[in-house]
């Protein structure tokens, strides 16, 4: 690092050995790291290409010795992976769903494109609405798909963001009532906060599965999906709740009493002046969360949804059709890709908004 | 942020002023709040008293003194199927327990040891330590937790083709099988030099401490001396109990490998995957927490003649402790937490035992789910309280 400053008139060699080799516990440390990619890319390539089988139409193919991935598992299962059970000619349904939703997505997230506020009330209030009629059905003549045939990519994507979509209300409303200065309501604030984060999701889940049914009049019937959703849902809230706080905590008391001089309620105070600093401030809080609940969503396999992770596994364990020694290990590997994909993405996007944020806060 | 509206309420004039008195519309807002909260809880608990009497499904906590009438295959304490309830739930606790305890002592050491290698010089080992918590933070536990169990320790070989591990071990589809030392007579001889050694080691501690008041530089000779006791006597008394007991070893029986120490797969695959995907976090919290000491303590080190290890050692690790304590508590909560994720593996931990057998056998939802959450919330709880208490400790006084 300390030698940038001369390092355009060094060769790339020289560069080389300095950051690797410059003393002999440097150079001993630089070669088990190479030993260690190596081993590893070779194992993986290995398994992946080498040994992989690449065709056959169930898994028979794949039950040959030393067999390293089974790839036709992948291809011939991928719409089950993507959307469930959902009925094969009513699949136009889901895609169209994902393509209404990108529609709105990427031009929101690519920072050059106006009406911004256009496109976030599309896809805050119009999106959902369209969505949930072109998913379930029941309406403008579309046959009626019941939630227990989704699963895969589809249930994921479902349960994240409603789950996000719901808690995010919820959990701003429960920061502020942490900082209310109403004795009861902080009160109250606290101990859901605190009584939802000491728990594991898994108990979240197992309550809103076997216990909200017993909470409701014996008339009402609750769909398993619904319910799965309130779970995750009351889950997160009290997560975003502590990471909202982190910014409300973060705004200058000042700004506070400038809305109170302006003459300003407090509901116009918060809205106004304080939260949109404050979420600002804490959106890599928020995406982490986003991408916490996105990979928790994995845990509906417990309670006997099947999400992209539980389809999978259940696949590979269930289908004897497609049983080999590497069919879990193929699937596995797949909705991993997808997974770290989406996470990923998530993660480097949030930290290119906040280095345009600070960029502008700079000037 | 704090308004001093509460603090001005004085009589109102009129009702007409009182509706508008910011206290009175405090007051009733929270009184509002409250009856709402009591009539959800009524509504719950009335609700779910009916249900459970149209079910016929019996309430209250009498069924932990009922016999449990299954099996669990890992019990740390004494059970069998003609055990209650109540000693099943143990189990499953216990079980949690030991599974927290040790995915957090090795999430730890590997957390630390990646955090300080993505602050290597050496690139290569920098990217490495980056692409590990990159890869493993960004995919679901529970796939982890699958690839383990599922790809990876249900693919070994069977027992009779047992892959044979240095010093007498084997790993095979029914898990880890270790040699078993038992500690006859050699037992009471390591506690007692243990012991001995530990008290000596303290005693030349505080000798170190009233040197260094005197005014005599770091390390003392008391010091070493100290140091040299805690490593070399244990390793004498280990060498000696070890002479002095019995070792058991694993042998290939007809279906399995009998004697020694057996490790299921199911407790292998969630202690390897908790502890790696914690790790993955600890990384990051380690590495943000080096550097957030000042640069200039780097530089005064550097100054001092320290070496870059001396330096992490003595000056930059035990500051950026404060900083890395408080995240790190949360990460051993969430682990501790995590380890509910057993319950997809087949590993007996408290909520597959309890949440899942016991809850499916008796049909007691309500109790079961109370009695799990509890537990989970304790933890919670006095982690936190330890943690703030070593917290105290060992933050430094500012002058």
């Amino acid at each position: 690092m300390e030698s940038g400053r001369t390092a355009g008139r060094r060769s790339a060699l020289e560069r080389t050995q300095e950051a690797l080799f410059p003393t002999v516990g440097q150079s001993v440390a630089s070669v088990a790291a190479l030993a260690l990619i190596g081993f590893v890319a070779y194992a993986f390539i290995d398994w992946a290409i080498l040994r992989a089988v690449f065709t056959g139409s169930d898994g028979s193919a794949c039950r040959v010795p030393n067999a390293g991935a089974c790839w036709p598992f992948v291809t011939h299962k991928i719409d089950l992976f993507l959307y469930g059970r959902y009925p094969e000619a009513e699949l136009w349904r889901v895609k169209l769903t994902y393509a209404l939703a990108l529609a709105g997505l990427v031009p929101l997230m690519m920072p050059r494109v106006p009406y911004k506020l256009p496109l976030a009330l599309y896809l805050l209030a119009v999106f959902p609405v369209i969505a949930f009629f072109l998913l379930y059905g029941g309406a403008f003549g579309l046959p009626v798909v019941g939630t227990e045939l989704w699963g895969g990519l589809l249930l994921t994507l479902v349960i994240a963001s409603v789950g996000i979509a719901a808690s995010f209300p919820l959990g701003i409303l429960l920061a502020l009532g942490r900082r209310s200065e109403m004795p009861f309501v902080r009160w109250a604030s606290i101990a859901y906060i605190e009584l939802v984060r000491g728990v594991p999701l898994v108990t979240v889940l197992f309550m809103s599965s076997v216990m909200l049914p017993l909470f409701l009049p014996p008339e009402v019937t609750i769909d398993k999906l619904v319910r799965a959703l309130v779970g995750v849902a009351l889950f997160s809230a009290a997560y975003l709740a502590e990471v909202v706080r982190g910014g409300l905590q973060a705004i200058p008391r000042g700004q506070y009493e400038a809305a109170d001089a302006l003459g300003l309620g407090y509901w116009r105070k918060m809205g106004l002046v304080v939260l949109p600093q404050a979420i600002r401030l804490v959106i890599p809080g928020l995406v982490n969360s986003a991408i916490a609940l996105f990979k928790d969503t994995s845990l509906v396999l417990i309670i006997g949804l099947f999400d992209l992770v539980g389809i999978v596994q259940q696949s590979a364990q269930a289908d004897a059709q497609w049983f080999s020694p590497q069919t879990a290990a193929t699937g596995y590997f797949f909705a991993g890709a997808v997974f770290w994909i989406f996470c990923f993405g998530m993660s480097r996007y949030s930290a290119a908004v906040e280095d345009r944020l600070d960029a502008r806060a700079r000037g | 942020m704090r308004s001093p509206d509460l603090k001005r309420w004085r009589e109102p004039a009129t009702w007409k002023e009182a509706a508008y008195d910011p206290g009175v519309r405090a007051a009733v807002f929270q009184v509002l709040l409250a009856l709402a909260i009591a009539f959800l809880a009524y509504e719950i608990v009335s609700n779910t008293i009916e249900n459970l009497r149209k079910q016929n499904i019996a309430s209250g906590f009498g069924f932990l003194s009922e016999t449990a009438g299954f099996d669990i295959s890992q019990t740390p304490i004494p059970y069998s199927s003609k055990s209650t309830y109540g000693a099943a739930f143990l189990v499953g606790l216990a079980n949690t327990l030991i599974v927290a305890f040790i995915g957090i002592a090795i999430a730890t050491v590997l957390g630390f040891t990646i955090g300080i290698a993505r602050l290597s010089p050496n690139w290569l080992v920098a990217k490495l330590a980056l692409s590990y918590v990159e890869l493993i933070r960004n995919m679901p536990l529970l796939l982890q937790l699958l690839v383990w169990y599922v790809a990876v320790l249900r693919t070994l070989p069977f027992p009779q083709d047992a892959l044979a591990l240095p010093g007498g071990g084997f790993l095979d589809v029914r898990g880890l099988h270790l040699p078993r030392f038992s500690l006859d007579s050699g037992g009471g001889i390591l506690l007692a030099v243990l012991a001995l050694a530990l008290a000596g080691a303290w005693w030349l501690k505080r000798q170190a401490g009233i040197d260094r008041e005197a005014g005599q530089t770091v390390p003392t000779r008391a010091q070493r001396v100290g140091w040299g006791l805690v490593i070399a006597v244990p390793t004498i008394a280990v060498a000696i109990a070890f002479a002095a007991s019995s070792v058991s070893y694993p042998v290939l029986g007809r279906f399995n490998h009998e004697g020694g120490l057996s490790i299921e797969p199911e407790f292998l695959a969630l202690v390897i995957g908790l502890s790696t995907y914690t790790a993955a976090f600890i990384a990051e919290i380690v590495r943000a927490g080096l550097q957030g000491v000042p640069r200039g303590q780097r530089e005064a080190a550097a100054a001092l003649g320290l070496s870059r290890r001396q330096a992490l050692r003595l000056v930059i690790l035990p500051q950026s402790l404060r900083i890395i304590i408080p995240p790190l508590t949360n990460q051993y909560l969430n682990l501790t937490k995590n380890s509910s994720l057993a319950v997809a593996i087949g590993y007996p931990d408290l909520v597959s035992v309890f949440s899942g057998t016991v809850l499916n056998q008796t049909g007691q939802a309500v109790e079961v789910i109370l009695i799990t959450m509890a537990v989970y919330l304790a933890i919670s709880l006095a982690t936190a309280a330890f943690m703030n208490w070593f917290n105290k400790r060992t933050s430094w006084a500012e002058r």
